[in-house]
């Protein structure tokens, strides 16, 4: 699995952005993105998702589940 | 010395005047503000002037409308939202809503990179002489976004020498961005300071991020507080000025701020600044939605009395939005959005700006002098109370006169006047009253409501109707003065006032308390 951020949600802070260990969140049109090839739910990084510590607006950075779970 | 810090090469021979500095607000604070402390005075910062503090000092905040409120009647200031992130979450926040008909604190309608920033800046000083300083204040936090923030004030440190510098923040990430600061002369740096108890702190923010954690509950108030308390003393040392902006919660911190202002007093603060709680349910804010409500004029004012003995109170701070353009109580970012700086002709001219201030300064000069002879007109009265105060509202456009229409005005300053002094406290935002020459007359309670604790309103000019009205509720509506500076008018009224009691025309009755903010709209 990957995280995902929830576009009517994203205030397009970019708090996420600069946190990711894998440079998988970039910017498009206002609001942010996850690349999910490149997000590994900081596993192996630090024990929580930084997206989710740092994004002002609950329930915004949320596990994504068309993708298969993450193995470091 | 301005010039001499200027024309320093980046990173070179900046501590020996900043280190000049230090000692003397290291002796400023020590004797409160300057000269003489207690009760009545002017407090320095709000109202002070050249006489009451270093000269070093006076030079740094002189242009600076934030810190000096003599200032504030002349001198614009511009906000550029290049700072969107945040590192902690309040409970009067909310970064979901965003309204560009809205007022207040972190709303911005459009963000910026450093570069249109910088543009920006420059088309602002080219149109707006006036415009002295240029802060960054959000809609984060200005330390949460170091890299953006620095780029700006890097390039402005280049191009726009003149320009004030000041950076508005949490805190939390301060210690480990104070020899930055320090590196693009950035002299003025608001910190928001709510508490000194992280107890009362777990009530305001429920969580801080820190070392890439979520860190909740009285944990994460008390890292913030020990963050706060050590990058305001590190300013301190390096004679950086500090302002303290503290939010007003009544029930939660309204007595705790005085405790407050202890603090960081002790830690050399320049000016504390404590506003009210801005709090609705349409925000979506964590207290508009539970329901907790601000103070009421009075309320406020009894806590900034209480801070006031020796201490330096900003009390003309109009809660501006974070890409604020223009006077303090007006802004005109509309004329300044990206796509008009597109095409706009910008001719940065130093002169010019230099010009336009030395003319303020001869404005100053005069504003100065009326006052003066105003107070040496009060006269002694048998059977009137010498130590009597009352509260007066003002129009004003600006240059400190009495110059609006009272149907034109969309805040009111007041002013506390007494036979020796008339003092500048607060101002109250009311709706536009008069639009296109008729008065909406369902908005005059409201106005009414604003500054139901005055006496009187100094206007320019008042139509007929508003004016029995007011009438009728107590306040006296006066256009006698119209164009005279405003604290000579104010003096002058309070002279006559006096003398009215005096003869026993009239009787001097005590006013109730008023609201502080009506609604939300933009002007300002």
């Amino acid at each position: 699995m990957a995280y995902k951020i929830v576009g009517s949600q994203c205030t397009g802070c970019s708090a996420c952005e600069p946190e990711c260990p894998n440079q998988a969140i970039y910017e498009k049109n206002g609001v942010f993105f996850i690349k999910p090839e490149k997000c590994t739910e900081c596993i192996g990084h630090f024990d929580e998702a930084q997206c989710v510590a740092a994004c002002p607006v609950d329930n915004t950075c949320i596990i994504d589940t068309a993708y298969p779970r993450y193995e470091a | 010395m301005e010039n001499a810090l200027q024309d320093a090469a980046p990173g070179q021979s900046r501590l020996k005047p900043l280190d000049g500095i230090k000692v003397e607000i290291a002796g400023q604070t020590s004797s409160g503000c300057g000269s003489t402390g207690g009760e009545g005075k002017a407090s320095c910062g709000s109202s002070a002037g050249p006489d009451d503090m270093p000269a070093e000092i006076w030079d740094k905040v002189k242009n600076h409308p934030c810190y000096s409120e003599e200032a504030h009647h002349h001198f614009a200031r511009m906000h550029v939202a290049v700072a969107p992130a945040c590192n902690i979450q309040c409970n009067y926040c909310n970064r979901k809503y965003d309204c560009s008909n809205e007022s207040r604190p972190g709303v911005v309608s459009q963000k910026l990179t450093p570069e249109q920033a910088v543009k920006k800046v420059l088309a602002v000083a080219s149109e707006i002489p006036q415009m002295t300083v240029l802060g960054i204040a959000g809609p984060g936090d200005s330390l949460a976004n170091p890299m953006k923030t620095f780029d700006t004030m890097r390039m402005l440190h280049e191009t726009a020498p003149d320009i004030k510098l000041c950076i508005s923040t949490n805190g939390l990430a301060l210690p480990e961005q104070v020899d930055e600061i320090c590196k693009y002369n950035i002299d003025h740096v608001t910190i928001t300071i709510n508490m000194v108890d992280p107890e009362v702190g777990a009530k305001i923010y429920p969580w801080i991020f820190w070392n890439h954690k979520r860190i909740t509950g009285v944990e994460a108030s008390r890292i913030l507080h020990e963050q706060q308390m050590k990058g305001l003393e590190m300013l301190t040392e390096r004679g950086v000025l500090t302002k303290i902006n503290s939010v007003l919660i009544p029930g939660i911190n309204d007595e705790h701020l005085i405790e407050v202002n202890r603090e960081v007093k002790k830690r050399g603060a320049f000016l504390h600044n404590i506003m009210p709680l801005i709090s609705e349910p349409e925000h979506g804010t964590v207290f508009g939605l539970t329901g907790q409500r601000g103070p009421s004029a009075q309320e406020l004012k009894e806590v900034q009395d209480a801070c006031m003995g020796g201490a330096n109170l900003m009390r003309h701070c109009r809660q501006c939005r974070a890409d604020a353009v223009g006077l303090l109580g007006e802004d005109r970012s509309d004329e300044f959005t990206l796509d008009k700086i597109e095409d706009m002709e910008i001719v940065y001219d130093l002169e010019k700006r230099r010009a336009y201030q030395e003319k303020v300064e001869a404005e100053r000069v005069s504003q100065h002098q009326a006052k003066v002879d105003a107070l040496a007109a009060a006269l002694d009265l048998e059977n009137v109370d010498p130590s009597m105060k009352v509260l007066v509202a003002v129009a004003t456009e600006g240059h400190g006169k009495v110059n609006q229409h009272f149907g034109h005005a969309t805040e009111f300053q007041i002013f506390e006047v007494s036979k020796d002094e008339a003092l500048f406290v607060g101002h109250r935002r009311v709706d536009l009253y008069c639009q296109g020459g008729f008065g909406e007359d369902e908005q005059l309670p409201s106005i009414v409501n604003a500054i139901n604790d005055c006496h009187a309103v100094l206007v320019a000019k008042i139509g007929a109707c508003p004016r029995d009205e007011l009438k009728a509720a107590g306040i006296e509506p006066v256009d006698e003065y119209a164009h005279e500076f405003i604290e000579k008018a104010a003096l002058s009224w309070f002279n006559n006032y006096r003398q009215r009691i005096a003869n026993g025309e009239i009787k001097h009755q005590a006013r109730g308390d008023a609201a502080i903010r009506q609604g939300a709209f933009k002007a300002a």
